[in-house]
């Protein structure tokens, strides 16, 4: 990003619609795992979407109180997915231990597999 | 291979979370499948687009969508639970609108499909209420001085949408051809529709 910290503010104003999504919607495919997860619970009740929303607010500005607007470390789905991880743990879905724990065995196993 | 994999790898953890959301038979595989193909495919901007051409080309409408947008898109069978409120608004030669979500991400999902990265980026959900008509320049839009710029917060509550004008030399232009010139960036306020073919802009 440049030092004025929208150098990436790019329009589409050139391209005229109708298409179909043209634009990637998701940089990397575990965003859009983690996106359709959310939603998927949402749909079948599992998760309040008021609840979800006001932990990525939480979320969001944490990461802004100790970060430049321009930070380029900034990554939306990051904090999409710290949220869930959050609002799963406060109901007691998904602890946050044990997701650890599937995460250091699933890290051994694509270090082997691999 | 001997390197092992990073834990802070957030593609890690999603993939662990995925598995224990199935394991538990909170979701399946399929769902999520079924979600993300939903957003990738049926939705976008060209359902906006619809509602801009048919506001532009019957009066009755137009009327209808800035009283209750809500009500005006589901009679072109948009709406659902993702969508909640949505309110329309107008631009004219006076006043310009331009739509922001300052606390995370709000969009009109259904009308619009999922969000560009900028929209969701700290410096245009900043800079938008901030200064407005240097976002919009660097945009490549540079609106007159004496039209007023209007920005809209979204909440989880209400959603916007930007009518922008009409483009000059659309006389006698169908439906679909108009729907054709209406780009995402001019329903969110930070673009204008396309020119017609052959009127230069």
């Amino acid at each position: 990003m440049s030092a004025d910290g929208v150098g990436t503010l790019d329009g589409d104003r050139a391209t005229a619609l109708p298409r179909s999504n043209g634009e990637l919607l998701f940089e990397t495919p575990w965003q859009s795992r983690m996106f359709g997860a959310t939603v998927a619970l949402q749909r079948r009740g599992a998760l309040d979407v008021e609840e979800f929303r006001a932990e990525l607010i939480e979320e969001i500005q944490t990461w802004q109180r100790s970060h430049d607007p321009a930070d380029e470390g900034w990554a939306y789905y990051e904090r999409w997915q710290a949220a869930l991880e959050r609002v799963l743990a406060q109901r007691g879905l998904v602890a946050t231990t044990e997701l650890d724990a599937r995460a250091a065995a699933l890290a051994r196993a694509w270090s082997h597999g691999h | 291979m001997s390197h092992s994999h990073d834990l802070d790898d957030p593609g890690l953890r999603a993939a662990a979370l995925e598995a224990l959301l199935v394991e538990k038979g909170l979701i399946s595989t399929d769902a999520i499948d079924a979600v993300v193909e939903h957003y990738e495919r049926d939705l976008g901007p060209r359902h906006g687009a619809r509602v801009v051409a048919r506001a532009w080309t019957d009066s009755d409408y137009r009327a209808r969508l800035l009283a209750d947008g809500t009500a005006a898109v589901a009679e072109l069978g948009i709406g659902g639970l993702e969508l909640n409120t949505l309110v329309a608004v107008e631009n004219t030669p006076e006043l310009h609108n331009m739509v922001v979500c300052t606390l995370c991400s709000c969009y009109p999902w259904p009308l619009l499909g999922l969000p560009p990265k900028w929209y969701k980026d700290p410096a245009y959900r900043a800079r938008a209420v901030a200064e407005p008509r240097a976002v919009l320049r660097e945009f490549g839009l540079v609106l007159p001085q004496e039209t007023a710029i209007r920005v809209w917060d979204s909440t989880s509550e209400v959603r916007y949408l930007v009518l922008p004008m009409r483009p000059d030399g659309t006389e006698g232009a169908t439906e679909g051809e108009l729907a054709a010139l209406v780009t995402r960036d001019s329903m969110v306020g930070t673009g204008l529709p396309a020119a017609p073919a052959g009127v230069a802009t």
